[in-house]
């Protein structure tokens, strides 16, 4: 068994390579990615909490071994496909209007 | 309807006739498209006041079929304002009550009334002015006189107001009746907004007579009856007057607040400034208004209410010395006046001095009396002097008159007979109604009664110099008319005289109503007591003092007056008709003196200096421009809105970079804020 | 009868918009099949009909109003979101009687008025006129205070559309200031509500919005609670009142929170200013009768010389600036703010005198100085300028005008025998009972409104024609003649006799004096609201 110290630490850097990624970088689509880490970061924390707890929150009802973390981490990546199509429809559009895909060459809605 | 022998309801007729006549008249004016036929203006004016005065004589016939004990006639038609339950409850009433001081007011209201009604149908027909209205003016004239009576008869004082406040509405529309010139509409509402200030203090003293009644717990009610029954329980209560630092008794404030409303009528001291000006109306307006009743109003008042005045002995004092040195104040200003009606408006606010010198010193009688005689020969004057003006086209300085007895004999003699009423010469009324009042101030309790006496025989003598000036530069000498008009002067018609020879007739035996003790006994008569309008009003007004003197000093006093009137007179005929040049020369060596005088003390310019330059600066230049437009708009709104723009343009806008990293930056930042406060 | 008198106040209040909106789907659907909508003539004939309609039937309200008893009358009560306590109720008494009798009748006179003045963009005129009445009925009908809040907001609206779109040359500045202004007020008072809300909730379990309960029924109601005069300063009564003060009294207009009134007024257009200045206004006053002395009593008393003084300041204030106005129409809302003074100043007298003058003095300046910005109107439809300097003479080519000008500037005034003297006496008298010097005060404003009016008047009326264009002026038509008669024989009815009136009023204004009596724990109660109390015993309650 992995400890989870482990896990979660593991977790909390990618975490932060993602948050600073996204802070730091001005190519949308390298942002795009940096978010995409924190997603899986956080995706990596549930289900390392959910093998050390398998009953879930607080004693959840009869269940011995309870999937919500895992669960959850599905409904994460759904999510995150979501946004990764809008995002790059998004990156596509402001391609074709600026050729460019810098953000700093998007700021007209401003003061 | 009418009914003949029922006193009690006779008496809403008395005002509602002309109120009617006056609805009718405006309703035709102003909703019937063809102007209306002269003889149906007249037929229902003249015909509304002489109805009117029909019904006075007919309620005056059944009153004094009752027993003097128990004279009142009460007319109750319904509750006007009636707000609160219990004791404390505001009732004023529509209710109308006769009893012998209203009976003598409605008889000089509505007789006299009708004669101006008359007189003012030849005057009127004269004009022709663009702002031109005969129907318009008896409209008014209509009016006026339902105000009036409703304001004599009123059996509470919340009415008494609504009356008092309607003559002051119809004067400000007869004064500035010929509207297109901008200074009788300035007249009219200086009238207006001076009699407004009185009303003011005449408020204030029906409040306190309220809350005083509340305050004492007994039922509290605004009609006389009421006041006078319950009179004793507040009778004794004190207020302490925070300027004054000492406490006065409350009926003493009381008289000096009601006062201040009849100084605002009856034009005395502070407040006479408007009737001067007023003479801006036809004359008919002043002499019906302006001599023989509006101005008398706050006479009539203060008698309605002498059972608190003579339980006032401070407010007494008041009215009797503002009276006195009103008095001396206008017979002095109206010696230099050169205007015909400016020096009869100067002779009745002096003349209504004399009526609250008698008020004050209790004889509530002799106040009543003097006003009586003071309608006939006021009217007949003013009413003379406008058939003066008319015969000289609209031309009212004396100056350009003289020698006019030649002209108009019949204007003279009648005039003549009011100067002499006026000043006082035996046996014409004006003698024994002055005589009483200066017998009443001679042995009044008032401080300083024998200078009031003094002064009120002073100003006889100044009465009768300067109302025989008038006369005689009128009437007498050399005429000084321009050439062009000499010739145009014409007696005016029967219509406008015929009133005159009946006011003649009233001003020189109206005085037998009053004759003293002392002359009564030659006078062998049914009626067996003598001063027979004492002994009517008597019952009313227990408080007026009996003249407690001997007959040899009111003999003296008597041969006084007529002397000192007889030495005014002297006096006038030597400067202004022996000996013009006198005159003239007093005149240029005593410049200051005579412009003083000449400028009526310069008061209406003191007022507008002190007073009403001040207040409207100060309303101008601080309250609207520096405070209204400057602090409160400015600052505080406008600049509230400021204040917000100036932190959003320079300070919060900022924060919208349009740059998307900056936006990721404030979140992570946030963040991390939010995850220590929660974990901290 | 019966089925129309149960429902009858939700009828009068909602007649108007429910015929806006039924307008208005008629205009879409009529365009969304080809034609090109609804004429204006449409609009405006069924929209004066609906008007009067309304006012038909708050003739009925007012001849079926029972003058004996004390508590609410033609009550309706209906679940709206219960789990909040918000519920449709509406109710009146004698006091929203004739202010909601002033309402209708304004609203047709106003429309009248402004036949031929509005010219483009009629319909949405009418659609706003009736969505302002709605809003205003709404306000004085309701009894449950989040319903009433809904409506003092919605209020705001059209009034801001209709200064916005058809009114002067600052309009716009004038709409938002009065919107904002009012608003930010009311948004305090909202937090007191919430305050009270949570207040009753915590002492009786339930919560509610109530103001009171139904007849019909026991539940407990925003007035059953006990709001507490010391502990947590937003608990207390005190502060709880200054918020619903602030609110009202911005609508009044009390000094110093009166300057939005003078811009919106004269940027109005002449309807907009009489609704503005005949019912708007009213709903300050109001406010303070029905939700803020009831709810925080000992406040209220508390506040009273804070109060007495400000209606005397405002007074004295309104008058003294209103003299040296060079515009009309800016002098009578200055004069407004002097005649809402005496209203402020009767009604903390806590008596029936003043609260009674203070009630009928709302109606009364309602008419009289909605019918002056009538004829203000009448003017300006005439000249296009308010300035008083560019007339003079008026009266002589004008003098049926001239006539109805004086007689509604004397009623403004409060010349005995019109209505404006009826509502000052019985306030100073009732004010001077309690506080003579405040009243003394007051009373100068009896000479001052004499002296600024008839200033105006003179410089309008009279004198000589200087300007040229002013002798050639119309006077009033068949139209403008029965607008003016129809709020001059209310003024001279009230005038003469006030009592159907004053009959109506007493016993709901008797209840509440009795009521803040009863509710007052810490202040003493002043000695003549004491002696009400065995007398008060004549009138029945409601309740079954």
């Amino acid at each position: 068994m992995v400890p989870l110290e482990h896990v979660i630490g593991l977790s909390a850097i990618l975490f932060t390579l993602g948050v600073i990624g996204v802070a730091i970088r001005r190519n949308l689509i390298v942002m795009l990615m940096s978010i995409e880490l924190m997603l899986n970061a956080v995706n990596l924390a549930f289900v390392g909490f959910n093998r050390v707890w398998p009953e879930g929150p607080a004693g959840a009802a009869g269940a011995e071994r309870a999937l919500d973390g895992q669960i959850f981490v599905l409904m994460v990546i759904t999510v995150a496909a979501a946004e990764v199509a809008v995002g790059l429809g998004i990156l596509i559009s402001m391609f074709r209007n600026r050729d460019s895909v810098n953000v700093d060459d998007v700021s007209l809605l401003k003061w | 309807m009418v009914s003949g022998t029922d006193g009690e309801t006779l008496l809403r007729w008395i005002p509602l006739v002309p109120l009617l006549a006056a609805l009718l008249h405006g309703v035709m004016i102003g909703v019937v498209r063809r102007s209306t036929p002269r003889w149906a203006v007249i037929a229902i004016s003249c015909g509304a006041a002489l109805l009117s005065f029909v019904f006075s004589c007919v309620a005056f016939f059944h009153l004094v079929q009752l027993p003097p004990e128990g004279r009142v006639l009460l007319d109750s038609i319904y509750t006007w304002i009636g707000a609160g339950i219990g004791d404390t409850r505001l009732a004023a009433e529509v209710a109308f009550r006769l009893d012998p001081l209203s009976a003598v007011m409605i008889l000089v209201v509505t007789g006299v009334g009708f004669l101006i009604h008359v007189y003012s149908v030849g005057y009127m027909d004269d004009d022709h002015r663009d702002d031109r209205g005969f129907q318009r003016f008896f409209c008014y004239l209509n009016l006026f006189t339902f105000s009036m009576l409703v304001l004599v008869l009123a059996d509470n004082l919340v009415l008494l107001f609504l009356g008092w406040e309607g003559v002051g509405l119809c004067s400000y529309l007869l004064i500035g009746f010929w509207y297109s010139d901008r200074f009788n509409a300035y007249c009219g509402s200086k009238a207006f907004i001076v009699n407004r200030i009185g009303d003011f203090g005449f408020l204030i003293g029906i409040f306190l007579i309220f809350k005083a009644f509340v305050d004492v717990g007994v039922p509290a009610s605004l009609a006389f009856a009421d006041i006078r029954q319950n009179f004793e329980s507040i009778s004794g209560l004190s207020v302490a007057v925070p300027f004054w630092g000492a406490s006065m008794r409350l009926v003493d404030l009381i008289g000096l607040c009601l006062f201040v409303g009849a100084c605002g009528k009856s034009a005395q001291i502070p407040l006479y400034v408007w009737l001067p000006d007023a003479m801006a109306g036809p004359t008919p307006v002043s002499a019906l208004i302006h001599a023989a009743t509006m101005v008398t109003a706050g006479v009539y008042m203060v008698c309605r209410m002498s059972f608190l005045f003579a339980a006032a002995p401070v407010a007494s004092a008041v009215v009797a010395w503002t009276g006195a040195i009103t008095a001396l104040l206008a017979a002095t200003i109206a010696i230099t006046q050169t205007d015909i009606k400016k020096v009869l408006a100067y002779s009745t606010v002096s003349q209504l001095g004399y009526m609250f010198i008698a008020a004050g010193c209790g004889g509530y009688t002799g106040a009543i009396f003097h006003l009586v005689t003071h309608a006939f020969f006021k009217a007949l004057l003013f009413l003379g002097a406008g058939s003066v003006i008319l015969a000289m086209h609209h031309e009212q300085d004396i100056g350009k008159m003289g020698g006019l007895r030649r002209k108009i004999p019949q204007t003279t003699l009648v005039f003549g007979a009011g100067v002499v009423a006026i000043s006082g010469f035996p046996p014409f009324s004006g003698f024994f109604s002055k005589d009483e009042i200066l017998v009443t101030a001679y042995t009044a309790h008032v401080p300083g009664h024998l200078w009031l006496y003094a002064i009120g025989l002073f100003t006889a003598g100044i009465t009768a110099f300067y109302m025989w000036r008038l006369f005689f530069l009128t009437f007498w000498g050399e005429s000084r008319v321009p050439a062009e008009l000499r010739e145009r002067i014409r007696e005016p018609s029967g219509v406008i005289v015929n009133p005159l020879w009946v006011l003649a007739v009233l001003a020189l035996v109206g005085g037998l109503i009053g004759i003293p003790q002392i002359y009564g006994g030659w006078f062998v008569g049914p009626d067996q007591a003598s001063h027979s309008l004492n002994n009517f009003l008597a019952p009313l007004l227990p408080e007026a003092e009996p003249h407690l003197l001997e007959h040899s000093t009111e003999w003296l006093m008597a041969f006084a007056a007529v002397g000192i009137a007889a030495l005014g007179q002297l006096a006038a005929y030597v400067l202004y008709v022996r000996r013009p040049r006198v005159s003239r020369w007093l005149a240029a060596n005593l410049p200051t003196y005579h412009r003083l005088v000449t400028r009526k003390f310069y008061v209406d310019e003191i007022y507008d200096r002190l007073i009403v330059r001040p207040l409207v600066h100060l309303s101008d230049a601080v309250l609207f421009r520096r405070v209204d437009a400057g602090l409160i708009d400015g600052l505080a709104v406008n600049g509230t809105a400021r204040g917000v723009r100036a932190i959003a343009a320079n300070g919060l806008k900022y924060l919208q970079s349009g740059l998307t990293q900056g936006y990721v930056f404030m979140m992570i930042v946030g963040t991390l804020a939010i995850l220590g406060y929660m974990l901290g | 009868m019966g089925l129309l008198d149960d429902y009858l106040l939700s009828i009068i209040t909602f007649l108007p918009l429910v015929t806006a909106l039924a307008l208005l789907g008629t205009g879409v659907l009529a365009s969304a099949m080809g034609a090109a909508g609804l004429p204006p003539a449409l609009w405006r004939a069924v929209g004066a009909g609906s008007v009067g309609a309304t006012f038909l039937l708050s003739l009925r309200l007012f001849a079926v109003f029972d003058a004996t008893k004390t508590g609410y009358q033609f009550v309706e009560h209906a679940p709206w979101i219960s789990e909040y306590g918000i519920h449709y109720h509406v109710g009146i008494d004698g006091i929203s009687l004739v202010l909601v009798m002033l309402t209708t009748f304004l609203m047709p006179v106003v429309l009248a008025a402004s036949w031929t003045d509005i010219t483009r963009s009629v319909k949405s005129y009418f659609f706003f006129m009736l969505f302002l009445e709605t809003g205003m009925l709404g306000a004085f009908v309701s009894l449950n205070v989040f319903q009433f809040y809904v409506f003092w907001e919605v209020m705001l609206i059209p009034m801001y559309f209709i200064i916005g779109i058809w009114g002067g040359p600052r309009r716009i500045y004038a709409a938002v200031k009065f919107f904002i202004f009012t608003m930010s007020g009311s948004l305090l008072m909202l937090v007191a509500i919430l305050v009270v809300y949570y207040l009753g909730h915590q002492q009786t379990g339930v919560f509610t919005f109530d103001l009171v309960a139904p007849p019909w029924s026991e539940a407990s109601a925003l007035l059953d609670v006990s709001i507490p005069t010391s502990g947590l300063w937003w608990q207390t009564q005190f502060w709880l009142f200054a918020a619903f003060a602030l609110a009202f009294a911005i609508k009044v207009p009390m000094v110093p929170l009166h300057t939005w009134l003078p811009d919106a007024h004269v940027e109005a257009p002449t309807a907009g200013s009489v609704v503005l200045a005949g019912v708007l206004l009213k709903m300050g006053t109001y406010g303070f009768l029905r939700f803020a002395l009831p709810l925080f009593p000992d406040a209220a008393v508390q506040f009273t010389p804070f109060m007495m003084g400000l209606a005397v300041a405002g007074i004295v204030y309104g008058s003294l600036v209103a003299m040296v106005q060079q515009d009309i129409k800016k002098l009578v809302a200055y004069s407004s703010v002097a005649h809402l003074g005496f209203v402020m100043l009767g009604m903390f007298a806590f008596n029936l005198q003043g609260m009674n003058g203070s009630v009928l003095q709302m109606v009364n300046h309602g008419l009289s100085t909605g019918a002056l910005f009538l004829l203000v109107g009448m003017l300006y439809e005439r000249r296009h300028t308010r300035m008083i300097a560019d007339f003079g003479g008026v009266a002589r080519p004008m003098p049926v005008f001239a006539c109805f000008f004086g007689i509604v500037t004397m009623s403004s005034i409060g010349l005995p025998m019109l209505n404006g003297f009826v509502g000052e006496f019985l306030i100073l008298v009732g004010a001077f009972i309690v506080h003579p010097w405040w009243a003394v005060g007051a009373t100068s404003g009896v000479v001052l409104a004499a002296a600024y009016m008839l200033w105006m008047f003179r410089r309008v009326m009279f004198g000589p024609v200087d300007n040229e264009e002013n002798r050639s002026l119309i006077d009033l038509d068949l139209r403008e003649k029965l607008v003016l008669m129809a709020v001059v024989v209310p003024i001279v009815w009230i005038g003469v006799h006030p009592d159907p009136f004053l009959r109506r009023i007493e016993p709901s204004v008797s209840k509440l004096l009795r009521d803040l009596e009863v509710r007052r724990e810490q202040v003493a109660p002043a000695p003549e609201v004491a002696q009400l109390a065995p007398v008060l015993a004549r009138f029945e309650e409601d309740r079954p």
